[in-house]
C-alpha cells in the first residue's frame, strides 16, 4: 500500500519539511509587543494589515451585508443555493468597477469577461490548465513570487523558464533576457506558451514601465504566445509612477480589436489590496471567450463562497467607501515604506526604489562574506537567529544575484517596524566588529551542521501558509561551496 | 500590410481547455437549459418546466434561518467585530480548528456515534467537487483508472477526469439485484480496465448512492473493501448524502466498517463529505476529505491551497455546527421531512402506475419507465425523456446520463421544491400516464 500518484510524491509542492528555519523559528518564538518583545519579527509575510481598522466600522454600518439580508429581508436561502459558476452578478459588476477605479478608469472591464476563483492561487493555476499542456513552459522574469513554482507547475505539469533580471538596470525586463529565456526553453525542448509577469512586482515592489510592457506585448505578438499579468498588487501603488496595466497599453496602441488582445489575461485578487486573504477572492480577466468559457467551468473546483460574494459586492458597490479606503491605504503604505527605507538607510542598507507592494527589495550584498548564495544563506540565518527577523532570501525568489532580500512592512504596526529597524541597525554595526563576528559565524555553522539537514539555496517562503519553508527547483545551478551535512539537491524533476 | 494568418485557437489553448470532458454537452445539461428558458413558478408561470433534475435540499431552510436569527453574532464576528481582523487574515490551509472540530462532531452525529472522526484528519476544500478532483490527483496519475459503479452522478465525468487525465471504468450494476455492487461486477470492471491497459488505482463509491437514493449494505461495503485490499488499490467513499438517510439506522459508513475491522486496510480509505446536500448550502462551498492515510492528508492539505473555504464561511459554520442542540434537532427534523417527501412522491408515482427502486436516502428517487420505451435502447430512453421534458414539462435526469446500462430509468428529485409544486408535478405525471393508457387502448 501507500501507492500515491507522482504528483503526490514529488516535491513540486515545494514544501519539504527538512528545512525549518525561518518560518518554524518564527512560529516557535513569535514577536509580540506585550507578551514576547524579544521574539522573532515576521517580515516574510506579504500581508496588508494596515487598513483592517477601516473595514470594521463599515461592517458595523452595513449589517445587511453581513447578515445576508437585502433591504432588511433575509436572502439567506437565495445565497445558500447560489452555486452558479458564472458568479454573483452584482459582485462581478462591483469588482470590475473597482478594478477600473484602481487603473484611474483609463480602462474599463466587462463583467462577462471575469471568472471568479478561490484566490489568485487558484486563478493562476486555472489559467495554466487553460493555456498550456503538460510539458509546456511559461517564461517568468526573476526574481518572482516563490509560490509560482507550486501554483503554475505542480498539478499542471507546466514548466517555468526564468527571464533573468539584474540590478544593473533595476531588475527591469530586457529584450535580450526574454530572448535568452526563450532559447533556453527551446534547448530544453519545451514549447513556450506564454509569459507571466507580476505587475506591480513581487518581490521588487515596483510597477512596470510602459516600455517594458511594450517590449512584452511586441514579443508575445511576434511569437504568437500568451501574456498573463498578475496584477494582485495593483491597488498597493502608493506613489508615482502611477500604475499602468497591460490592458491600458494595449488600448493606447489600438490593439484592442486584434488577435493579441485575446492573448493577454489578467489575474486579480482582494487578498492584498483589501487585506482579505482568508476570504479567497480571486479573478481571471480574459478577452478570449474560449478561455473565459473553459476557466468558468474549471472554477467549479474553486468557487468563491456566495456568502463572501454578497458581503463584498455590498462593500465594493459603496464607491465612496472604496475611494476613501484606497486613498488611506496608499497613504499608510507609503508612510510605512518610507519608514523602512529611511531606517535601513541609516543602517547603511539600501533598497531598490519602489512605489508599490507590501515589501521592499533590500540590497544586503555588501554584508555578504562572499558573492555567493551560501553567503546569502549564512547572512539569512544570522538575521533570523541573532537579529530575530524573518525575511525572504532572494534565492528563494530565484534571483541570480546573491545578497538581495524581500522585507515586508505592511503586516505590522509602526512601533514593531521601528523595533525591527533598530535591531537591524545594531546588527549592521556589530558586523563592523569583525573578529567577534567571525567567531560567531563559525559556531553558527557548527550549529547548523549538527542540528539540521537542510536544502540549500532553494528555500522560499510562501506568503500564505504558516508552514515550513520550501524546496524549489531551478533551471540553472547557482555556484556555492558545499558544507558537510547539507543536502543540496537541485531537483529539476516535477 | 502583413497578412494575418488565422491560427485556430487549439494551437494557443491547452488540450484540456478545448476538450469536451467538462461534459456540458450531455442531456443532463440540456434539460437545465429548457428549464432556464421556461421555469415553473407557482404564481407567475404555472405551465413552465418543473425542475426535477437538481439534487438540492430545500426542505429545512427554516431551521437554518431560525438559527441565524437567534444567533446574529455568528454572521458578524460579534459586536464591534473583534474577530473580523483575525478571520479576514486567516488563510492557513489547515483550516479553522474550531470548524474542523465542528465538522468532525457533525459527521459523528450523522452516523449516530458509530464512528469517530479526528479533526486533524479533516482537509477542507471548496465543495465536494473539489474534494473528488483533488483525491483523484493524489491517488492516480494521468492515464490511470478509477472504478465507479453505475449508475453514477454525471458530474464525476468532469470532476474525476477532466483536468486529471484519469479514466473512469464502470462497475456495471443492474436491476436484477436492485443495482447492488457484486464481487463479480468488481472483478469484471477490473479485468476490463486491464484489457485496455489501464492501471486501476482505486474504487469510488457514493454512499448513499446518487442516483439510486439507497444506502449500500454492510456486506457489500465489506466486499468492496476486501476487493480493494486484494488488488492493493484505494477506496473513496463519497458520503455527501449521509445526513439525508431517512432512518439513521439504515446508513452504514465505511468508517463504521473500518472500526469493526479494527482499522485494518484503513490507509487505503478516504471519505468525501460536504454540507451542500445535508445542510442545503451548496453556495457556501464546503467540502471535506477525511483520510486514514497520513500522506494523503498531508498532500491533500497542501493541494487544498487551490480550493480553500472562505474563512468567513468557516467561522459561521463553526459556530452553527458546534451548537449541539441545533445540530441534533436539524439532523432529526431534516430526515423526517425528506422521508415524508419521499413517501409522497412514491405514492404519487404508484398511483400513476410507475414503480421506483426501493430507496431510503437522498434527495431523489430512481424511477423505472422502461415499460414506456418504444425500444429498449438509449435512443428510446432519450425519446421518452424529450417527451417528458417538452410535453409533460418536467426536467428529470435520464439514466443514460448516469451511465446506467439498462435503458428506461430516470432520476427524479423531490427536495428542491415546495410540497405544492411536487403535487403539481405528480398531477402532470398522472395525466401523462392516463393519456398513454387511452392511446394504447385506442390503437
Amino acid at each position: 500500500m501507500g501507492l500515491l500518484s507522482r504528483k503526490a510524491t514529488c516535491n513540486t509542492h515545494g514544501q519539504d519539511s527538512s528545512y525549518f528555519l525561518g518560518w518554524q523559528e518564527y512560529e516557535k518564538n513569535p514577536y509580540n509587543e506585550v507578551n514576547n518583545p524579544n521574539g522573532i519579527i515576521q517580515m516574510g509575510l506579504a500581508e496588508n494589515q494596515l487598513c483592517l481598522d477601516l473595514l470594521e466600522p463599515w461592517l458595523m454600518k452595513n449589517p445587511d451585508a453581513l447578515g445576508l439580508k437585502r433591504d432588511g429581508i433575509s436572502i439567506f436561502k437565495e445565497l445558500a443555493l447560489f452555486q452558479d459558476y458564472n458568479g454573483f452578478p452584482a459582485f462581478k459588476r462591483a469588482l470590475v468597477d473597482f478594478m477600473g477605479e484602481i487603473r484611474g478608469n483609463k480602462v474599463s472591464f466587462d463583467p462577462n469577461h471575469v471568472v471568479l476563483t478561490a484566490g489568485a492561487t487558484s486563478a493562476n493555476e486555472t489559467l495554466m490548465f487553460c493555456l498550456a499542456d503538460q510539458g509546456d513552459a511559461f517564461l517568468l522574469p526573476t526574481p518572482y513570487y516563490p509560490g509560482f513554482d507550486r501554483d503554475l507547475r505542480w498539478r499542471t505539469g507546466v514548466e517555468i523558464v526564468p527571464i533573468h533580471c539584474t540590478s544593473s538596470n533595476g531588475f527591469k525586463v530586457t529584450l535580450p533576457a526574454i530572448e535568452q529565456a526563450y532559447r533556453q526553453a527551446q534547448k530544453r525542448k519545451l514549447r513556450v506558451k506564454g509569459v507571466l509577469i507580476t505587475n506591480p512586482s513581487n518581490p521588487l515592489g515596483t510597477t512596470m514601465a510602459r516600455d517594458e510592457l511594450d517590449l512584452l506585448i511586441n514579443f508575445i505578438e511576434d511569437r504568437q504566445i500568451h501574456l498573463i499579468s498578475d496584477e494582485i498588487y495593483s491597488g498597493t501603488v502608493f506613489t508615482s509612477p502611477s500604475f499602468v496595466s497591460v490592458m491600458e497599453v494595449l488600448k493606447d496602441r489600438n490593439l484592442d480589436q486584434t488577435q493579441v488582445w485575446e492573448r493577454v489575461h489578467i489575474v486579480y485578487s482582494l487578498s492584498k489590496d483589501l487585506g482579505l486573504p482568508g476570504f479567497r477572492v480571486g479573478a481571471i480577466y480574459s478577452n478570449d471567450p474560449v478561455v473565459v468559457s473553459a476557466a468558468t467551468k474549471m472554477s467549479s473546483f474553486g468557487l468563491v463562497s456566495s456568502q463572501t460574494q454578497y458581503l463584498l459586492s455590498a462593500m465594493l458597490l459603496d464607491k465612496k467607501f472604496t475611494k476613501e479606503y484606497m486613498a488611506e491605504n496608499h497613504k499608510r503604505l507609503q508612510k510605512q515604506q518610507k519608514d523602512l527605507v529611511s531606517g535601513l538607510e541609516k543602517a547603511g542598507i539600501r533598497c531598490l526604489d519602489s512605489n508599490a507592494g507590501l515589501f521592499c527589495w533590500v540590497d544586503m550584498r555588501h554584508l555578504l562574506k562572499s558573492n555567493t548564495f551560501e553567503a546569502e544563506m549564512e547572512l539569512w540565518q544570522k538575521i533570523v537567529y541573532h537579529v530575530k527577523i524573518n525575511i525572504s532570501p532572494g534565492s528563494s525568489c530565484h534571483c541570480i544575484e546573491p545578497g538581495w532580500f524581500r522585507v515586508c512592512f505592511a503586516n505590522m504596526s509602526e512601533s514593531t517596524l521601528k523595533l525591527a529597524i533598530q535591531r537591524l541597525k545594531s546588527f549592521v554595526s556589530s558586523i563592523g566588529m569583525k573578529s567577534q563576528s567571525h567567531q560567531e559565524l563559525k559556531s553558527l555553522r557548527r550549529k547548523a551542521r549538527n542540528n539540521w539537514v537542510f536544502r540549500l539555496s532553494l528555500q522560499s517562503f510562501y506568503d500564505r501558509e504558516q508552514d515550513t519553508t520550501t524546496k524549489v527547483s531551478f533551471s540553472y545551478r547557482p555556484h556555492f561551496m558545499s558544507l558537510s551535512n547539507i543536502a543540496a539537491t537541485l531537483d529539476a524533476a516535477a | 500590410m502583413a497578412i494575418e494568418i488565422e491560427k485556430p485557437s487549439s494551437v494557443r489553448l491547452s488540450k484540456v481547455a478545448i476538450s469536451k470532458t467538462h461534459g456540458e454537452d450531455s442531456p443532463y445539461f440540456a434539460g437545465w437549459k429548457a428549464y432556464d428558458e421556461n421555469p415553473y413558478d407557482e404564481i407567475h408561470n404555472q405551465s413552465g418546466v418543473i425542475q426535477m433534475g437538481l439534487a438540492e435540499n430545500q426542505v429545512s431552510f427554516d431551521l437554518l434561518e431560525k438559527y441565524l436569527e437567534e444567533h446574529h453574532e455568528v454572521s458578524s464576528w460579534g459586536k464591534g467585530a473583534p474577530g473580523f481582523r483575525e478571520n479576514a487574515l486567516f488563510q492557513d490551509y489547515h483550516g479553522l480548528k474550531s470548524f474542523r472540530q465542528a465538522m468532525a462532531n457533525f459527521m459523528e452525529q450523522i452516523r449516530g456515534g458509530k464512528a469517530k472522526f479526528d479533526p486533524d484528519r479533516i482537509v477542507l476544500t471548496a465543495g465536494a467537487t473539489a474534494a473528488n478532483e483533488l483525491l483523484t490527483f493524489i491517488l492516480a496519475d494521468p492515464g490511470d483508472a478509477l472504478l465507479v459503479p453505475t449508475p453514477y452522478y454525471p458530474g464525476f465525468d468532469r470532476d474525476l477526469r477532466w483536468r486529471t487525465g484519469v479514466k473512469i471504468v464502470p462497475i456495471h450494476c443492474n436491476s436484477s439485484n436492485n443495482f447492488q455492487i457484486t464481487p463479480e461486477a468488481l472483478e469484471a470492471a477490473y479485468q476490463s480496465a486491464e484489457s485496455m491497459d489501464l492501471k486501476v488505482r482505486g474504487i469510488l463509491i457514493t454512499n448513499p448512492s446518487n442516483p439510486l437514493g439507497s444506502t449500500i449494505q454492510s456486506s457489500v461495503l465489506n466486499d468492496i473493501l476486501d476487493f480493494a485490499a486484494h488488488k492493493n488499490i484505494h477506496l473513496v467513499s463519497d458520503e455527501i448524502y449521509s445526513g439525508s438517510t431517512f432512518s439513521p439506522s439504515e446508513f452504514v459508513s465505511i468508517a463504521e466498517i473500518l472500526r469493526n475491522r479494527n482499522y485494518k486496510d484503513a490507509e487505503r480509505v478516504h471519505i468525501v463529505y460536504s454540507l451542500s446536500k445535508d445542510l442545503g448550502l451548496p453556495g457556501f462551498r464546503v467540502g471535506t476529505i477525511y483520510s486514514y492515510n497520513d500522506d494523503v492528508v498531508t498532500t491533500a492539505r497542501r493541494m487544498s491551497s487551490f480550493t480553500l473555504i472562505s474563512s468567513q464561511t468557516q467561522h459561521l459554520l463553526a459556530c452553527m455546527l458546534s451548537n449541539h442542540e441545533f445540530t441534533q434537532n436539524y439532523i432529526k427534523t431534516n430526515r423526517e421531512r425528506l422521508n415524508k417527501r419521499y413517501d409522497m412522491i412514491i405514492q404519487g408515482l404508484k398511483k400513476a402506475g410507475i414503480e421506483c427502486l426501493k430507496g431510503n436516502a437522498g434527495l431523489f428517487c430512481w424511477m423505472n419507465l422502461s415499460p414506456l420505451l418504444n425500444e429498449p435502447t438509449r435512443q428510446g430512453e432519450l425519446e421518452l425523456w424529450n417527451i417528458i421534458l417538452n410535453q409533460v414539462k418536467l426536467n428529470i435526469s435520464p439514466g443514460s446520463s448516469c451511465h446506467c446500462s439498462e435503458p428506461g430509468w430516470f432520476r427524479v428529485c423531490f427536495a428542491n421544491m415546495s410540497e405544492q409544486t411536487l403535487r403539481v408535478a405528480l398531477q402532470r405525471i398522472h395525466k401523462f400516464m392516463e393519456q398513454r393508457k387511452v392511446c394504447s387502448v385506442n390503437q
